[in-house]
């Protein structure tokens, strides 16, 4: 299938008082039409500033993307003017944030922020502009939009501030969404609407989308692809069913020992990660994950593994990660 | 499952908070956070309850422990009814059930020392007057918590986010208590930390005979760690029972649209689940519909739920539910 985005080691780095930290050192990832990729992983491990990287919406000048390309259709957008990039942003690629309430803009109706991307973008006028707000809504479920448009953002829920954040993502039909953290400050039921939402949305529309997020239910239930992040680097990369059944990286095998599932006999004991995770201005030599890593041997601590291919479409950056097998059945 | 003595029994917990009115006239309009809210806990045991943000499940906790007066109902924790108590006999009370809150970071004060944070309460309170012991105590505290012992001359913003919950930990248990009212313990941390966390709990839980009502939202950690589970939804129990039959048997449709929204981390079994996704959103609490509070989004609401409040009913032995239509 076609490259949509293709993400080419890519490197953002922040320079603070405590020293470097590299939120992002050297990843590559990219997305294909149509399709859904996650990036998974925990808080600090670069996942949402790689997402801001895509966007060029680094925080400057404490960020900054010291290497890499961003090829979007074919287009290096590490080399295009701001000027184009505004074009490109909310246009080409859409946005979605974990806080919606913090994305909208307070003082302004819906209909204003609504009407305000097509008429940028689109060079859509007064009716025209109205009557797409009013379609944007009802697309994503709020019904009533002509009297909706009216009101602020406080006036909604946090479900419908994220139905409308969705409206504004797809108002330009974007061939990509990101989407960080969409769901996690609503409540599970909301969860499951809004993600329903996403995905028939973007079937229906031809958008792929990337999904940022720590929760491996969400990505079981709605990626077809997944890279699994911890400390600034992809450290597995597979497609969604492989990686839950084959999983070939210590990391993202212990991310999903440590979590109780719902479908499985409750377990006497859950099994951590041990440890903190690490801080990203002072990384061990070696492996990232190795002060960590219940199966970390010598090599770990003095050579640091490369991404590389274990199976066909499998990735994984692990000196063991041919020896790991399959995780053993829960115990009845 | 009632057990004979229950350490903490509530019983018809109402919490009502006024809001709006005032400065401009108008008459203040009720919010009814917890509506006759009634269960039991036995020694020893862990009773979840889970429910969505705003269902009144924090402040059904917070009203156990008197951090908000309640409007109306009785809390008996260790055979002595609390509204009764004077406020001298309510701190000593206050001694034996202790608080875990979720965000460590805003309730640990930034000001002092690990070592100070757990300390305070062991001299306030005349556990250990003695300063020589209150540090080896201080010390023995961190130990169960699985932190060092270096870890007392740290300050909280030194710490990982597990690490300041660990010190929380260490302060409840600092009061030797009973009962430990756990909000949210492990929401705000990341899932590898979560489950180091959990076993904590667990492995203190069997170390100190601890009882825990287990305040969550997330009910797959609820599942794990508890031995009975209540169900709550805008200010009202809907379902209690225990654990199996609450995951394995639930009977109120909005517990079974709950475990059904969960998504399961394994993409062959989510695509064979097949999932109710509820429609519409939680009503207000300001203006809850009449009848069954449930029933807008209830998938077999019928004419009757729209005027009838159903009552928390045993449907089984040890299993309730509040639905006219199970």
């Amino acid at each position: 299938m076609e490259v949509l985005l293709d993400v080419r080691g890519l490197r953002t780095h922040f320079h603070t008082s405590a020293g470097v930290i590299r939120a992002v050192d050297g990843v590559s990832w990219d997305v294909r039409k149509g399709e859904t990729v996650a990036l998974v992983g925990e808080s600090g491990c670069g996942k949402s500033v790689t997402a801001l990287s895509v966007m060029r919406l680094v925080s400057a000048p404490a960020g900054r993307i010291v290497a890499g390309e961003i090829v979007f259709k074919g287009r290096n957008l590490l080399a295009l003017a701001e000027e184009e990039m505004r074009r490109v942003r909310g246009r080409e690629i859409g946005m979605i944030f974990q806080e919606p309430m913090t994305s909208l803009n307070p003082v302004l109706t819906i209909g204003r922020q609504l009407t305000e991307t097509v008429e940028t973008h689109l060079g859509m006028t007064g009716a025209q502009s109205q009557a797409r707000a009013v379609e944007l809504l009802s697309l994503v479920g709020i019904p009533d939009g002509a009297r909706r448009l009216r009101q602020f953002p406080h006036q909604f829920s946090g479900g419908m501030r994220q139905r409308i954040m969705i409206a504004m993502a797809l108002a330009c039909d974007p061939a990509l969404i990101l989407a960080d953290e969409p769901t996690t400050a609503l409540d599970v039921t909301i969860q499951a609407q809004i993600l329903e939402l996403m995905k028939s949305l973007s079937r229906r529309l031809g958008a792929a989308i990337m999904m940022i997020t720590h929760n491996l239910g969400v990505v079981a239930r709605y990626a077809d692809r997944v890279n699994v992040m911890y400390a600034g680097k992809i450290v597995e990369r597979a497609t969604a069913r492989e990686i839950y059944a084959n999983p070939r990286h210590p990391y993202t095998l212990g991310l999903l020992r440590s979590v109780p599932r719902l479908d499985e006999p409750r377990r006497a004991k859950l099994q951590p990660i041990s440890g903190q995770p690490p801080d990203l201005s002072r990384l061990p030599v070696g492996c990232s994950f190795a002060p960590r890593c219940a199966f970390a041997i010598d090599r770990c601590r003095e050579d640091e593994p490369g991404l590389e291919p274990v199976a066909t479409d499998h990735l994984s950056a692990c000196w063991l990660a041919s020896e790991l097998h399959a995780p053993a059945p829960a115990p009845a | 499952m009632s057990t004979p003595e229950p350490i903490l029994r509530v019983e018809n917990l109402v919490k009502h908070f006024e809001v709006g009115g005032g400065l401009f006239g108008g008459r203040p309009a009720v919010v009814k956070a917890v509506d006759g809210v009634s269960f039991e806990i036995g020694r020893g045991e862990t009773l979840g309850l889970v429910g969505e943000s705003g269902c009144g499940k924090t402040t059904t906790g917070r009203c156990i422990l008197r951090l908000e007066p309640p409007t109306g109902g009785r809390v008996i924790f260790e055979g002595r009814d609390l509204s009764t108590l004077s406020d001298g006999e309510m701190r000593g009370m206050r001694r034996r059930m202790q608080v875990i809150f979720q965000d460590p970071y805003s309730s640990l004060n930034p000001r002092m020392t690990v070592g100070q944070i757990i300390a305070e309460p062991l001299a306030v309170h005349r556990i250990v007057p003695d300063r020589a012991a209150r540090a080896a105590r201080v010390q023995d505290l961190l130990r169960h918590a699985g932190l060092l012992p270096a870890m007392a001359r740290r300050y909280p913003h030194e710490l990982s986010g597990g690490q300041r919950q660990r010190v929380g930990i260490a302060r409840a248990l600092a009061m030797e208590p009973s009962l430990i009212i756990c909000d949210e313990p492990v929401s705000a941390l990341d899932v590898s930390i979560q489950a180091q966390i959990i076993n904590l709990l667990e492995e203190l839980q069997a170390e100190f005979g601890l009882t825990y009502l287990f305040v969550a939202h997330d009910l797959s950690v609820v599942r794990h760690i508890s031995d009975r589970v209540a169900v709550m939804y805008l200010g009202k129990i809907v379902e209690i029972t225990d654990r199996k039959s609450l995951y394995e048997d639930p009977l109120h449709p909005y517990t079974k649209a709950l475990l059904s929204a969960v998504p399961i981390p394994d993409p062959v079994v989510e695509a064979r689940r097949e999932h109710v996704v509820l429609g519409g959103e939680v009503p207000s609490p300001l203006n809850p519909p009449l009848g069954c509070v449930f029933h807008p989004r209830c998938p077999i609401a019928v004419a009757e739920c729209r005027t009838t409040v159903p009552e928390l009913r045993q449907i089984r032995p040890g299993h309730r539910a509040a639905c006219i239509r199970v």
